[in-house]
């Protein structure tokens, strides 16, 4: 099956004939776009707020989505809130936003609280899900999550729920053995499945044509006979299409859909990542040429739709929901050693016994306990380096 | 009640299962019109269909993945891997994902999900068709290993494990299959996960086994009993969760520990028992904890006389007990 390249909402046509058609083809309404502007600003503003706790030392690691929100917001909102999956990524901000979690829940992931929807504060912070929301748990090793986006599509076939399933990663993850075998499978069983990469061009440090042979992730498509398709990933408009496509193909039984969205990494790949040592300062400088949110808010403010006062009251929104979440989430407490043993299984097993130094009854928890003597805030310092070694070797796994 | 061999008793979990929720599905290889490698699906195709009964690409990962979020999709896969040799493909998949699906979301999510394989040598199955690979899963928090002896309890545990919210490791000893026999019951009746048996009370030596070592450590109970060792056998059927009380009662009884298991010596699931003997039971003991167990070579080979030499059997569990007897 050929690839096709996807466009839409952009290109040649004038600024008139996109205040007539914006959206209108698609059968977006002026709100929709609104909506959909806000949640990939939203999705910015939050992340950038996470780099700049980083920086103040209050949270110890941040994985970003900026660059990718523009795909993520398109794509998303081609499914159904509440009735469809997503198995998402580590970089999944504006998914997961756009799916029904909120500002808070992004944020408590960041600061590892108790009530931290996605884990308690197990999880290192990007590794975000919500049963609730239908957004599947994100773990560390790439490319598992396929597998369980194809799982959950022939669940979906077999009950004839209708729900279509979709799984997200980087084109450095694509690159897995399980990506191989769950496409294979998916398409023998036309499963409702969609494959989307977000291909910003790198792997932590390695360059597209170090991992990707021929470039192309699309490409493979058509060695499991579904269609392949590349769209521009800053291209809200563009992205939405091509997904609104895989959904409608998916609901009608025809099977699988890959979709490779270019986007751009404008951060590096994490807060332990210096990306100026493996990219020149040409190419993030031309990087930036790329970025989805003010792509998307000329394109609004030209065709009429995103009008001063509408984009201050957005702003304002906006602002206030990125306060908010950080308060929430600065006061909130730390989980308590008791939890830790906590759901292992669905029951507690008495033959699961607890270490030898308990489960916290002696020592006080979390930030919020003042040390209460030179010993104790020692070991707290001792804790904190132990944490800062920890994270760079499971940042370099997390690719 | 009626005489089944262990597969029957397998076949027979399953069918009813899968007749009882029609939620449960199985996928593996040759798990369709074949009826599996062994025959233990054998029939089940043709009475649930294609879409419960799925045959698999060769891709093991795939298995265990897709089962993964099958379970999150409301059903409950039983997934076969065709040789538990062949599982280490879904290695990530079982430890990464399944194990610590729930532990990592916060009980948010979970994989009730059930993997059957075949394991064990004395079969002619060489290196690759023989292994015991129980260690590497009753290692990791989250998963739960069962490993039954006898019919009835292969079908016991079996229907406890899929209907079991967390996900379980089902592994059958393949020279079972069709060489042990027993009386299962009629009627939906289930054994309890994480409950071991005495299959055999004694009060000298107890002897810690399962699978088809449990009843090798019977025969060799039955060989030392004319000397008047009087020998207890323990058959722990679930792996993880252990029942260590179960363990623990009886070596304290005893004061004599021997534990028994096919797989290489050397960090074996044994050792595991053998350490929490030693911990729990020590003031007790009146003699080192010991074991019987395979030999630290990769794997069973293929030679007869080769694979006799590495195979557990009751003659050399039988010198074990009479040297632990001894003390």
């Amino acid at each position: 099956m050929a690839v096709s390249e996807r466009s839409a909402g952009s290109g040649a046509k004038n600024a008139k004939d996109a205040r007539n058609a914006l959206g209108a083809d698609l059968g977006l309404s002026g709100d929709d776009l609104l909506e959909m502007y806000r949640l990939v600003a939203l999705a910015r503003a939050v992340d950038e707020r996470m780099w700049i706790l980083n920086r103040a030392g209050r949270i110890p690691f941040v994985i970003s989505g900026q660059g990718h929100e523009g795909a993520q917001v398109g794509v998303t909102w081609a499914l159904e809130k509440g009735k469809d999956w997503i198995a998402p990524f580590y970089r999944s901000i504006a998914t997961c936003l756009t799916f029904g979690m909120s500002p808070r829940d992004i944020m408590t992931a960041q600061y590892a609280t108790a009530s931290d929807p996605s884990s308690g504060g197990r999880q290192m912070p990007g590794h975000y899900g919500s049963h609730e929301h239908n957004l599947v748990s994100v773990s560390s090793p790439v490319a598992t999550q396929l597998l369980h986006a194809v799982g959950l599509a022939l669940a979906a076939r077999i009950r004839k729920t209708g729900q279509v399933a979709l799984t997200i990663m980087g084109e450095g993850s694509s690159n897995q053995g399980d990506v191989h075998e769950g496409l294979n499978f998916a398409a023998i069983h036309k499963l409702p499945f969609i494959f989307i990469v977000e291909n910003n061009g790198y792997a932590i440090s390695v360059p597209l044509a170090r991992q990707v042979a021929g470039s192309s992730v699309a490409q493979r498509a058509a060695g499991y006979g579904i269609p392949g398709v590349t769209v521009d990933g800053s291209d809200v408009l563009a992205c939405y299409a091509a997904a609104r496509d895989a959904v409608a193909r998916a609901r009608a039984g025809d099977g699988p859909t890959l979709i490779e969205a270019k986007v751009t990494r404008l951060t590096g790949h994490s807060s332990d990542d210096q990306q100026t040592k493996y990219r020149s300062e040409e190419e993030l400088a031309a990087d930036k040429s790329l970025d989805p949110v003010p792509k998307f808010r000329e394109q609004l403010v030209a065709a009429g739709i995103l009008t001063p006062e509408a984009e201050e009251k957005i702003n304002a929104a906006i602002a206030a929901d990125v306060h908010d979440a950080t308060e929430y989430a600065e006061a909130q407490p730390d989980p308590h050693p008791s939890t830790a043993m906590r759901w292992v299984y669905a029951e507690d097993w008495p033959s699961e016994s607890p270490p030898p130094w308990g489960m916290g009854e002696e020592t006080a928890s979390g930030s919020d306990s003042a040390p209460d003597s030179d010993a104790a805030a020692d070991d707290a310092a001792a804790d904190d380096a132990a944490a800062d070694e920890a994270a760079a070797p499971i940042d370099e796994s997390a690719r | 009640m009626a005489l089944k061999t262990f597969i029957e008793a397998i076949r027979d979990g399953l069918r009813e299962e899968m007749a009882r929720d029609e939620n449960v599905i199985i996928l593996g290889e040759d798990v369709g019109k074949k009826g599996g490698v062994f025959l233990a699906t054998d029939g089940l195709w043709d009475e649930f269909g294609d879409d419960r009964v799925i045959d698999t690409p060769l891709t093991e990962s795939q298995i265990i993945g897709t089962s993964i979020g099958a379970a999150i999709g409301g059903l409950r896969p039983i997934a076969e891997i065709q040789f538990a040799d062949f599982i280490h493909p879904a290695f990530n998949q079982l430890v990464s994902e399944a194990a610590r699906l729930r532990y990592r979301s916060n009980n948010g999510y979970s994989a009730p999900m059930v993997v059957r394989a075949p394991y064990g040598g004395g079969v002619h199955g060489a290196l690759y068709h023989s292994q015991s690979v129980e260690a590497f899963y009753t290692h990791v928090p989250g998963l739960k290993v069962v490993i039954p002896s006898t019919p009835h309890d292969a079908k016991g545990l079996l229907r406890s494990c899929i209907r079991d919210d967390d996900p379980v490791l089902f592994f059958e000893h393949k020279k079972m299959y069709r060489s042990v026999r027993g009386d299962v019951p009629d009627g939906e009746y289930t054994v309890p996960l994480g409950k071991a048996q005495v299959t055999h009370p004694g009060t000298q030596v107890t002897v810690i086994a399962y699978g088809l070592m449990a009843h090798y450590a019977l025969e060799a109970a039955d060989r030392v009993a004319d000397d008047g060792i009087s020998v207890e056998v323990v058959d722990l059927r679930t792996l993880r969760p252990l029942d260590k009380e179960t363990v623990l009662d009886s070596v304290r009884k005893t004061g004599k520990c021997l534990i028994v298991y096919e797989d290489n010596r050397f960090g074996g699931y044994g050792a595991e028992v053998a350490a929490i003997v030693a911990e729990e039971a020590f003031d007790y003991l009146d003699g080192p904890v010991t074991r019987i167990a395979g030999p630290d070579v990769p794997g069973v080979p293929y030679n007869h006389v080769l694979e006799d030499w590495f195979m557990v059997n009751p003659e050399k569990i039988e010198a074990g007990i009479r040297k632990l007897a001894a003390y």
